[in-house]
């Protein structure tokens, strides 16, 4: 027997031993040799497995930042925070520690492009419909996880912006009527941002989110794959299947999609690697030049923005001012009085009738400054209502008519300009245009159960194109 | 008629704001940076002899001075008047609250000043190029200094034996809401300093290079691998783009 043919012999005999034991071989087959996907992916389907390689390249690059980083407030010798001095340590005398550190500063921002990206293909071609709800909501979770993990490392740096960030953040907790000043201490640790809140912030940002990001992403990718992936055209390639039970328009994930999303993170990696290398401050963005000043408690900043990927949220939140109060008081009374007048069941009608008398109520009563944090909150929140708010006969955009369509479009423009906005200084023209924006942001989802019945579908394709 | 009067306040009240945000912006010269060895080198004396006595870079170790080309031997004899080791951090001997007292707030620490000066208006650069070359006699200050792009400056003017002696002129202007405020019209060089305005203003745009590289000392580096790590990665994407296309020949 040749030496070749021993040691395949031998390799089955390991693998036969690891199988008796671990299922190896299955979970391969059933995650990647065996998990038919559509052929027919487009661009846009990149996006989730640069997430997951985005995650990856930063808990490696947090792991080893944690190596040399001190969550420390007090001040070292030289009057600076030991918390900031430490991050300049990491980017002088720690050998490669700038390109760990700027790998980790631009991924936060990657990880959100390419998750609102990753996002947007979900809206566009319907993939939170039935059946993959759940995939969608622990999406969702995923996303409220990033938010928190973002939110946390940003205060670590412990620069202006890191400092008065933190502060305003969390003294939006304050506004929550009666527990809310006392929530805010609890929150902080302190009456004040301070070392105390450092280095709570440190444990969520190394330890408590990135555990729950993992086992979301875990549950995310198992819902997947337990129903399959949806496509472009937005029908189920599972419909049809030839004698072997292998769907007629599914591939093989690997080696299929595996070598074409190499292809794509070798592509993405170049335009990081650009960022990276040549841009990493992203012209103030990615790095706020104001975070370049160690925090001082004394001093407040001008004008404090947050990171450009929370301005959407946060630009919502400036605009809900008891003036806006009425506009979003007839949005919660034409979204009642609709539910009202075309639901079917009479407990429905009731319920919704009795919802939209104490919101308005609530509305009243309550002031202006609570219903912007609820709002800012409720604004990303409301992306897990989306599988029950669409009630279209067709998922993908490819089928459905031209006033969806137009409603979207106001929606993508609407979120941009709210995100513009959120990094500007406020003025009264621009809070008029984010309450605008605010406005017909969350009427697209309040009407769509009204819209998408109404929007002329074209029929969908028994297969995929 | 009270419809138009409120949506005329309205108006007023918004350009007034978007006068007020106008009026926050200074404007930069722009800073005629070089990062050639003599232009760091001579920045660094600058920075040695007039602002390390007050403001630390305790970012910055000695011996990364020989990243501009100077000896860790040249380094001891002419840069290190406060530290027994090149491999010291560039700290001040001037306690924290002492300066405090002395001088209203402590002098920041100047490390990364070049990166955190950056803003809409300009970058890190531009600013401190500014900042240097606008101080002005004002003796309403405790130090009998102001600056135009930092009004009411804790700082003395540092340079002033090199650039002279400036007084401000300024203009009485309207602010928009009846009131009215002064208005920076020019500089005037009332007693000349130890070099011209050229001189001067070489001067400071060798320090403001030297603070500039002091920011990053990587920033070299990182464009050299930048190329390379850009040249590896677009050579792997014609690779991984071939087998790709030699996978998928068989799906139609």
């Amino acid at each position: 027997m040749s030496t070749s043919k021993l040691l395949a012999e031998k390799g089955q005999q390991l693998l036969g031993w690891v199988d008796e034991r671990f299922p190896l071989t299955s979970t391969y087959k059933a995650h990647m040799a065996e998990y038919y996907a559509p052929k027919n992916f487009n661009f846009w389907y990149f996006f989730g497995s640069l997430a997951l390689l985005v995650l990856v390249m930063q808990i490696v690059t947090g792991i080893f930042l944690v190596m040399h980083y001190k969550p420390d407030a007090s001040l070292n010798a030289a009057g600076v925070p030991v918390a900031f001095a430490s991050v300049e340590y990491i980017m002088r005398d720690v050998p490669g520690g700038w390109i760990i550190r700027y790998m980790h500063s631009t991924g936060a921002s990657a990880f959100f492009i390419v998750v609102y990206l990753h996002m947007f293909r979900g809206l566009i071609y319907g993939s939170y419909r039935k059946p993959r709800e759940l995939i969608w909501l622990f999406g969702v979770g995923i996303f409220l996880c990033l938010m928190a993990e973002a939110f946390f490392g940003y205060l670590l740096p412990w620069g202006q912006m890191s400092f008065w960030g933190a502060q305003v953040i969390v003294n939006l907790f304050a506004a929550i009527p009666l527990i809310g000043p006392d929530l805010s201490v609890f929150i902080r640790g302190d009456f004040v941002v301070s070392d105390a809140t450092l280095n709570r912030f440190f444990a969520f940002h190394v330890i408590a989110i990135p555990l729950v990001l993992l086992g979301l992403v875990a549950a995310h990718l198992i819902a997947l794959h337990e129903v399959g992936s949806n496509n472009p055209d937005g029908v189920e390639i599972k419909k049809h299947k030839d004698a072997n039970g292998i769907p007629l328009d599914g591939i093989p994930f690997h080696p299929y999609y595996s070598v074409k999303d190499i292809f794509g993170a070798v592509v993405f990696l170049i335009v990081f690697s650009i960022i990276v290398f040549f841009a990493p401050e992203g012209g103030g963005y990615f790095l706020e030049f104001n975070n370049f000043f160690p925090a001082d408690p004394l001093k407040t900043p001008p004008h404090i923005a947050p990171v450009w990927y929370f301005t959407p949220f946060y630009s919502i939140l400036r605009a809900t001012t008891s003036d806006f109060m009425w506009a979003l008081g007839a949005l919660v009374a034409l979204t009642g009085g609709l539910t009202v007048l075309t639901a079917k069941c009479r407990h429905v009608k009731l319920a919704a009738a009795a919802v939209t008398v104490v919101a308005l109520l609530a509305f009243v009563l309550i002031e202006a400054k609570v219903w912007g944090v609820v709002l800012m909150g409720g604004s990303v929140l409301i992306f897990g209502l989306l599988p029950w708010l669409d009630q279209s006969p067709v998922k993908s955009i490819r089928y459905r008519g031209g006033l969806y369509k137009s409603i979207l479009a106001v929606w993508v423009v609407c979120f941009i300009v709210l995100g513009y906005l959120g990094v500007q200084p406020p003025s009264p023209i621009g809070n008029l245009v984010s309450q605008i924006c605010s406005w017909l942001y969350l009427a697209f989802f309040a009407f769509m159960p009204w819209y998408t019945r109404l929007d002329k579908t074209k029929p969908e394709p028994e297969r995929v194109s | 008629m009270r419809l138009f009067t409120k949506s005329l306040a309205v108006a007023l009240f918004g350009l007034a704001a978007l006068g007020a945000q106008a009026a926050e912006s200074v404007a930069l010269d722009k800073a005629p940076l070089r990062f050639d060895n003599a232009s760091l080198q001579s920045g660094a004396k600058t920075f040695i002899n007039y602002c390390l006595s007050c403001h630390g870079a305790s970012a910055m170790r000695y011996n990364r001075l020989t990243q501009i080309g100077l000896t860790e031997q040249q380094i001891r004899d002419n840069l290190m008047f406060t530290a027994d080791k090149v491999g010291e951090q560039m700290t001040v001997a001037m306690r924290h609250d002492d300066a405090k007292r002395w001088f209203g707030a402590a002098p920041p620490d100047l490390s990364v000043i070049a990166r955190a000066r950056a803003s809409g208006d300009g970058s890190g650069a531009d600013w401190l190029y500014t900042y240097m070359r606008q101080f002005y006699r004002d003796d309403s200050r405790p130090s009998g200094w102001n600056n135009v792009i930092f009004p009411g400056v804790g700082m003395p003017h540092v340079l002033w034996q090199l650039q002279g002696m400036q007084v401000a002129h300024f203009v009485e202007k309207d602010d928009g809401h009846g009131g009215k405020v002064q208005h920076l019209e020019r500089l005037e060089v009332v007693e000349p300093g130890l070099m011209t305005k050229q001189e001067y203003d070489d001067e400071v745009a060798n320090l403001v290079s030297f603070l500039t590289w002091m920011g990053e000392p990587a920033r070299e580096t990182r464009h050299l691998i930048g190329w390379v790590v850009i040249a590896v990665l677009s050579v792997l994407a014609v690779l991984t783009w071939m087998l790709k296309r030699a996978f998928w020949k068989d799906v139609h």
